[in-house]
């Protein structure tokens, strides 16, 4: 065990080594190492946040279907008032229509019986002069005894 | 190829001589040519791998080494966070270097001795002596240089006076008085931090080759011998194992411990 000279050399190649280390070994792979590091943090952010916007998305879907099944019924509800509305008016509107025809068809009849009978009351009247004066054998004046026949005609 | 000894001490004793080169007058003007020739070699191939391995570095899907160093780089970066906080990025680069390199210094324990020792001696080297931290001067040159790290930021935070006053003024109290036992305390402190962080390594990497020598003189005495000596050896190189990975790891975090403890205000 003797101390010599060898121990500067050493010291010097021991200071050398360092120097190599910190100046061309150490920076470099550091980098590498911190960089990969980096990369798989923003990776598993990244995936993080993929999950919560699958989620959020998810869940704003879900929101989508049950608003549109709402608006769905909502329609369906809207359609069957209104087609029972219509039915409903429709089922006024014809039968008013109704009443108005069976109104006017019983006017027109009416007004048939009572010009039919204007007629007939005419025709009538007209034969009872017409046979009246076959029966006194002359000619009833007509004009001189309107009134009388008139007074017959309102009476038949 | 083979090498003979005539006896177990010449046996230990040439595996565990340097091979040297005297400058000058020798005696500390001596330089364990073994020693850096291994560890320059070993710190070349290895932070060659790491530089290699980064310049292909991708922060995509990484490829299987760059995912290892990725492992060993990340392991290093935390133990360094779990001891210091601070703003200095110097810190962890430091303790990788540290520990990348006293792992494979140590790992060379690992090599069977007498295999490689008769390579390298059918190749010229008598003496070669391969685990470089199984040398005192590594392991004190690795520590120094630690301790004037950790001086060298305690000065950056602190200031120079910060730091002069903190060697006088802590940790008994800054009463005039208590200055010598305060600088005394001090200096102990450091001396025997980093006294123990050098000595603690050399002595198990020391300890871990002499007994490899010791399961190899089992060899020497019969086919038994043999045969008990490479059950033996199997079992202390998987303990080794242990020792090597945990010994670097202890270094390295002490290097950490002392250089963050620079930026500790008293």
């Amino acid at each position: 065990m003797d101390i010599n000279l060898t121990l500067l050399t050493q010291a010097i190649g021991f200071g050398l080594f360092i120097w190599f280390t910190a100046k061309f070994i150490w920076p470099p792979l550091m980098r590498a190492v911190e960089s990969r590091q980096k990369q798989i943090a923003d990776g598993l952010a990244a995936g993080e946040q993929g999950r919560q916007s699958l989620a959020s998305a998810e869940k704003r879907i879900a929101e989508m279907i049950a608003e549109a099944k709402s608006k769905a019924g909502e329609i369906v509800a809207t359609g069957e008032k209104f087609r029972s509305e219509t039915m409903d008016q429709a089922k006024v509107e014809a039968r008013a229509e109704g009443e108005r025809i069976i109104a006017a068809a019983k006017a027109e009849i009416q007004q048939e019986v009572a010009r039919a009978r204007e007629q007939l009351r005419n025709q009538v009247a007209d034969l009872a002069v017409e046979g009246a004066s076959k029966i006194l054998k002359r000619e009833v004046d007509a004009k001189a005894h309107a009134d009388l026949l008139a007074a017959i005609r309102s009476e038949l | 190829m083979s090498v003979t000894y005539d006896s177990p001490t010449e046996y230990i004793g040439h595996h565990l001589t340097f091979l040297t080169h005297r400058l000058d007058a020798g005696g500390f003007w001596t330089l364990n040519v073994d020693t850096m020739l291994a560890s320059a070699v070993i710190g070349v191939l290895a932070f060659g791998f790491m530089w290699l391995v980064t310049r292909k570095a991708t922060s995509g899907v990484p490829s299987k080494t760059q995912a290892f160093v990725e492992l060993s780089v990340d392991f290093v970066n935390n133990e360094v966070k779990s001891i210091y906080t601070g703003s200095n990025k110097l810190i962890a680069p430091i303790a990788l270097t540290t520990f990348v390199l006293t792992l494979f210094m140590n790992a060379m324990d690992f090599l069977p001795i007498d295999i490689v020792s008769g390579g390298l001696h059918a190749i010229g080297f008598q003496k070669f002596r391969y685990v470089p931290t199984a040398d005192v001067n590594t392991t004190f040159a690795l520590a120094f240089e630690v301790f004037g790290i950790s001086i060298f930021f305690a000065i950056k935070a602190k200031g120079l006076g910060g730091w002069v006053r903190e060697l006088f003024c802590a940790p008994f109290g800054a009463s005039p008085f208590l200055w010598p036992f305060n600088l005394l305390f001090n200096c102990v402190e450091y001396v025997s931090k980093t006294l123990s962080h050098s000595l603690r390594l050399f002595g198990n990497m020391y300890a871990g080759e002499l007994i490899f020598l010791l399961l190899g003189l089992l060899g020497a005495t019969g086919i038994a011998g043999v045969i008990f000596g490479a059950v033996l050896h199997l079992g202390w190189s998987i303990f080794e194992l242990l020792i090597v990975i945990l010994q670097a790891y202890i270094f390295m975090m002490l290097a950490a411990v002392y250089i963050a403890m620079a930026y500790e205000h008293h």
